[in-house]
């Protein structure tokens, strides 16, 4: 794998005219993206931007109204109804897609009824057929790396919430996905508890894993990320190296957002 | 107070316990499953079954027991078509038409304490669910349900306790559970005081036991709810 030129590679994610509404409102106007893999791609945008949204269409927790979603050359098949309103062709096609991308949500979301290691290893034996001992021993390993081992028997609510997201991650982790999809993972954090997560996200980053980051950590944009996005209004206002843009920028809103 | 014959009602009546249960078990079980389906038919969305469950739930709670186990068990009797049907052999039956007339009236108050469970689920644990690729399916019964059932079990239990209760209307159709046995022996006696407090006093245990068990139940499965097991990391981190 590793002697095989980056360039021949098929992109990890491919976004294309991407369209979503809520009701009047168009949140989504046609975005195009492509995400190569071993990119650790930031999306920046204030509140309403669309970001989020843009984040949930690519593992159609949100359906877009148009557009084509591209996972390691895979096209998540749709359809438009009679309505007009577009529709997933095949659940198992999606559900396999999601299986390989990792979602981090804001509030964690992690089952509360379920112990540490027990949310970790839920999905990969029962979604993935995953033997229960193999999982387990994944699940450690993953626990180690993000620095919650001694967390493993406890349950989400006895935990803090950097503690709880770092467990999150590595839930997403043990599916093996392609890609990790963050949405504002510290957003529901209390400051002192971002950094923590910020390390780990960081070290999946270094280990040249492919992330998508919707965020409002401008040190991680401008550190982590190889290439940032600035979405206004449904639309991608600018994109670029972190470098460029955080010195350099075009857009007089990007200079605005980044200046707060 | 006539101690030897109260003891002797006491052992009579204990006799009939074991019916008493039976019919309050059998009748919540298969209540607890035609519940389950009631919520989903409720919070499908779609509104045939929707509006088949609210019919249901409306009719089935809006009505006495009792006069739904009259309708059951002398009703159906009066239709030739039932008489000459496959079901007659049960439904000719008190025992079986009390089940029926018990399970069917438990599953409307517990759809309804179903449903209060499933909506109470959180939805990001949902989306998480779905986020990893679980069928819908799979979210329901790895997730949803394993949620909703400690949700509502505090107020299932109530639904429990008086579905025991429930099982002494059963008496009336001629089934010799507590309450048959011991209007047999007051209509043999004239004692009613007597045999009806020792009656009463056998469903308060049963009833004691019974929210005993379940406690334990809700204490087994909600872990999550209480205090972490030794100091907990997180108030030590909150403290520094």
């Amino acid at each position: 794998m590793n002697t095989m030129p980056d360039i021949a590679t098929t992109p990890a994610i491919e976004i294309r005219g991407l369209r979503k509404s809520f009701g009047p409102t168009e949140v989504l106007k046609g975005i195009d993206l492509t995400a190569n893999e071993g990119e650790v791609i930031s999306i920046l945008g204030s509140s309403g931007s669309g970001k989020s949204t843009m984040l949930r269409c690519i593992n159609m927790l949100e359906t877009p109204d148009a557009g084509a979603i591209v996972v390691a050359g895979e096209k998540i098949a749709m359809k438009t109804d009679g309505k007009g309103k577009a529709t997933i062709v095949d659940r198992r096609q999606v559900q396999r897609i999601r299986s390989e991308l990792g979602m981090v949500f804001q509030s964690f979301n992690l089952w509360s009824h379920k112990t540490v290691i027990e949310n970790i290893i839920e999905a990969p034996i029962h979604v993935q057929n995953r033997s229960k001992a193999e999982a387990i021993a994944e699940a450690e390993v993953l626990l180690e790396k993000v620095g919650i081992a001694d967390k493993r028997n406890h349950y989400p609510a006895h935990l803090s919430g950097g503690q709880q997201q770092r467990a999150a991650i590595a839930r997403a982790l043990a599916m093996r996905p392609k890609v990790m999809l963050f949405d504002e993972p510290t957003s529901a954090l209390d400051p002192e508890l971002v950094g923590e997560v910020l390390r780990v996200m960081r070290s999946l980053a270094d280990e040249g894993r492919t992330m998508l980051v919707v965020t409002h950590e401008m040190g991680f944009a401008r550190d982590v990320s190889n290439r940032v996005i600035f979405l206004h209004q449904g639309a991608i206002e600018e994109q670029g190296h972190p470098g460029e843009m955080f010195t350099n920028a075009q857009s007089e809103r990007f200079r605005k957002f980044i200046s707060g | 107070m006539d101690i030897a014959f109260l003891y002797e009602t006491f052992v009579t009546l204990i006799s009939a316990i074991p019916l008493t249960l039976q019919l309050a078990a059998t009748s919540v079980a298969l209540g607890a499953v035609l519940a389950l389906g009631l919520a989903v038919c409720r919070l499908s969305g779609i509104w045939p079954l929707d509006w088949f469950a609210r019919g249901y739930i409306f009719i089935f709670r809006g009505t006495p027991l009792l006069v739904q186990i009259f309708l059951i068990y002398y009703g159906l009797g009066q239709f030739r078509e039932v008489r000459r049907s496959a079901f007659w052999f049960i439904l000719r039956d008190p025992y079986w038409c009390a089940i029926i007339a018990l399970m069917l009236c438990t599953a409307a108050y517990s759809a309804e304490i179903i449903r209060g469970g499933l909506q109470a689920v959180p939805h990001g644990q949902i989306e998480a669910a779905r986020a990893c690729g679980m069928s819908r399916f799979m979210v329901f019964r790895r997730i949803i349900l394993p949620l909703a059932i400690r949700q509502a079990l505090p107020a299932y239990s109530n639904e429990i306790i008086s579905m025991v209760k429930a099982t002494s209307l059963a008496s009336i159709i001629t089934i010799m559970e507590v309450t048959g046995v011991a209007a047999k022996i007051i209509s043999e006696t004239y004692r009613a005081i007597e045999v009806f407090v020792v009656a009463g006093a056998i469903y308060l245990a049963i009833n004691f036991i019974l929210t005993r068990v379940v406690a334990l139940i809700e204490y087994r499965l909600s872990p999550h709810l209480r205090q972490a097991p030794a100091l907990p990391a997180v108030a030590a981190g909150e403290m520094r």
